[in-house]
C-alpha cells in the first residue's frame, strides 16, 4: 500500500471520528443539562429550537462571540497553549480505540485503497496501544497545572496544585488496574484486548474489583464530580479556568466533554468487551449487518457509561480533598494491587 | 531524504533547541515545561529506532510523572533568589564549569568511541523495542541488574517515608 494512500485513509477516518467527537460533545452538554433538569425536577433547556436541541449551538455561539480577556497578571503563552493542550489530548487519545472489528476486504478495487483489511481505528498498528493512551492521559495534566499557574490568580493555582496531585496519585490504581486487563489479554494492542473478551467473558465480570478501581480512576482523572476538585466552584470559583472567558474557556468546557467520551470509550474496550455482542456469530447475520451491529453496540455502551458519568455527578456530593487522598491512596490503589493477584491466580488456573 | 531522516531532523532540533531554551531561560516554570517538550521529542526519536516501549514510557513516567511533581514545587515556590546563586557563591560557578566540562567530555567519548553497524542492524528490526522482549531479557539476561534496581528503588521509598514522618513528629 502507498504511504500517501495510507495517509489519505488515516485522513478521512480521523475527520470521521473527530466530527463524531465533536457533535457528540455538544449533544452531551444538553442531555447533561437535560439530566439534571430531570434529577432537581426542573424542565431544562427548551426554548432554542424544538425540546431545545439547537441549545448546544447557542451556547457555542455566545462563546465565541465573547470578549476574549487574558488578566495583566497573566504569563500570555502558556495562558494561551493551555486550552489548547487541554483539547490535543481530549481528541487525540481516540486515535488508537477501535469502534470496530477488522474488516478482510476481498474486493480487489477496495484493496488498492485499503490493503488487505480495513481497521476502524485511526492509527490501527501502534503496538503498545494502551501505552498510548496512558501516556497522553498523563500529558493532559499539563493543560490544567499550565492554566493554574500562568492565569497569575490564587483560585486557579490552587485548581492546578490539586489537580497536578489527584492526577498522579489516580494514575497509579489506573495503571495497574489496565495491567490486570493487559494480563488476561496478554497484549497490549486494544483489538487484542477486545477479542480476548469474546462470548461474554468480558472483564466486568472476570474482575469486577479492577473495573471498579478503573471507573474511580477515570473520574478522577476526567475532572468530573465527585472529584471535581480542581475546579470546585463553592470554594475555588472555577479552579484552573477562572481566568479564562469566551473561547479559550470553552475549549476547557469542549475538552472535559471530550475526555469523558474517551474516558467511556476506554472503559468500553478494556472492561465491557468493547464492539462485541455476545454470541452475534450464532445469529447467522450477513457479514456486514453483524459489523454495523458491532459499531452500533460500541457507541450504545458508550452512551450507557455517558449516562452513568452525568447520573453520578448528579447524585454524589463532592469529596474533602484529604477524603479524596486516602481514597485514591488507602482504598483504589490496595484495590488494585489485589485485582492484579486475583487476575494473575486466574490466568495461572485457566492458561 | 527519506522520511525518516526528515522525522529525525524535526525530533533532534525540537529537543536541542529546547533543551537550549530550558537552561537559559530564567522562569524556572517555564524552563521545566521547555524540558518535557525535550522528552516530548527524545520520545520520538525512540519511535525512530523501533523502541516504541521506550517511547511511551519516557512519557508516561519523566513527562507524566516526575516532571508534574517538578511542576508542583517549582509552582509553590517563588524562587527569586534564584539569580543571586552564584553571587553569594563564587566557587560554585568553578564547579559547575568542571562537571559541565566532564559531562562533555563524557559525551563526547561515547559518540566518537561508538561504532553503529551493531546498533543500528538491531535496531532495523522492528520487534527489538516490543514490550514482549523488553520483558524476556530483563527477566532472564538482566535479572539480577534488575532486582538491585529494584531494591534501591525500595530504598529511596522508605528513606523518603522516614524523613516525611520525622518531620510530621
Amino acid at each position: 500500500m502507498e504511504p500517501w494512500i495510507n495517509a489519505g485513509v488515516a485522513l478521512g477516518k480521523l475527520l470521521i471520528l473527530a466530527n463524531i467527537v465533536l457533535i457528540n460533545v455538544a449533544y452531551l452538554v444538553y442531555w447533561e443539562r437535560k439530566l439534571s433538569a430531570w434529577a432537581q425536577s426542573r424542565v431544562g433547556p427548551n426554548r432554542v429550537g424544538p425540546a431545545g436541541l439547537l441549545q448546544p449551538f447557542a451556547d457555542v455561539l455566545k462563546l465565541v462571540l465573547k470578549e476574549d480577556i487574558v488578566p495583566t497578571q497573566a504569563y500570555k503563552p502558556i495562558h494561551t497553549l493551555a486550552p489548547f493542550l487541554a483539547l490535543f489530548v481530549a481528541f487525540t487519545s481516540f486515535a488508537v480505540i477501535p469502534i470496530g472489528p477488522d474488516i478482510t476486504i476481498a474486493d480487489s478495487a477496495w484493496q488498492a485503497i485499503f490493503g488487505d483489511s480495513f481497521s476502524f481505528a485511526i492509527i490501527p498498528s501502534i503496538n503498545p496501544g494502551i501505552l498510548y493512551i496512558l501516556a497522553l492521559t498523563s500529558i493532559g495534566v499539563y493543560a490544567i497545572t499550565m492554566s493554574g499557574w500562568s492565569s497569575g490568580s490564587k483560585y486557579s493555582l490552587l485548581g492546578g496544585v490539586r489537580s497536578s496531585a489527584q492526577m498522579i496519585s489516580y494514575e497509579i490504581s489506573m495503571g495497574f488496574s489496565i495491567a490486570g486487563v493487559v494480563l488476561l489479554a496478554q497484549s497490549l494492542s486494544p483489538q487484542a484486548i477486545i477479542e480476548s473478551q469474546s462470548g461474554w467473558m468480558w472483564n466486568i465480570f472476570v474482575q469486577p474489583i479492577g473495573f471498579i478501581t478503573f471507573v474511580t480512576a477515570a473520574f478522577a482523572e476526567t475532572n468530573r464530580l465527585p472529584f471535581d476538585l480542581p475546579e470546585a466552584e463553592p470554594e475555588l470559583v472555577g479552579g484552573y479556568h477562572t481566568e479564562y472567558s469566551s473561547m479559550k474557556f470553552g475549549s476547557f468546557f469542549l475538552a472535559e466533554y471530550a475526555n469523558m467520551t474517551t474516558a467511556s470509550a476506554l472503559i468500553v474496550l478494556l472492561y465491557l468487551g468493547g464492539w462485541q455482542v455476545p454470541y452475534i456469530e450464532k445469529l447467522g447475520l450477513s457479514e456486514t449487518l453483524t459489523v454495523i451491529i458491532q459499531v452500533a453496540a460500541f457507541f450504545l455502551k458508550v452512551a450507557a457509561l455517558l449516562f452513568f458519568f452525568i447520573w453520578v455527578r448528579w447524585s454524589i456530593p463532592r469529596f474533602r480533598y484529604d477524603q479524596l487522598m486516602s481514597i485514591g491512596w488507602k482504598v483504589m490503589f490496595p484495590l488494585a494491587l489485589i485485582n492484579l493477584v486475583w487476575v494473575a491466580v486466574i490466568a495461572m488456573i485457566f492458561n | 531524504m527519506t522520511l525518516e531522516q526528515v522525522l529525525f531532523g524535526f525530533f533532534a532540533l525540537v529537543a536541542v533547541v529546547s533543551a537550549v531554551m530550558m537552561i537559559t531561560g530564567k522562569n524556572p516554570v517555564v524552563s521545566a515545561l521547555f524540558l518535557v517538550l525535550n522528552f516530548g521529542a527524545l520520545s520520538g526519536t525512540y519511535v525512530l529506532l523501533r523502541a516504541q516501549f521506550i517511547a511511551v514510557v519516557q512519557i508516561i513516567v519523566y513527562a507524566g510523572a516526575i516532571m508534574v511533581l517538578f511542576l508542583f514545587v517549582l509552582m509553590l515556590l517563588r524562587p527569586d533568589r534564584e539569580q543571586s546563586y552564584f553571587k553569594d557563591k563564587p566557587q560554585m560557578k568553578l564547579l559547575a564549569i568542571i562537571v559541565g566540562v566532564l559531562m562533555l567530555a563524557q559525551i563526547a567519548y561515547a559518540v566518537l568511541s561508538t561504532t553503529t553497524g551493531k546498533v543500528a542492524e538491531e535496531a532495523s528490526r522492528i520487534e527489538t523495542g516490543t514490550i514482549e522482549n523488553i520483558g524476556r531479557e530483563l527477566y532472564t539476561t538482566y535479572l539480577l541488574p534488575f532486582e538491585a534496581i529494584a531494591f534501591v528503588l525500595l530504598t529511596a521509598t522508605l528513606g523518603a517515608l522516614v524523613l516525611s514522618k520525622k518531620k510530621l513528629d
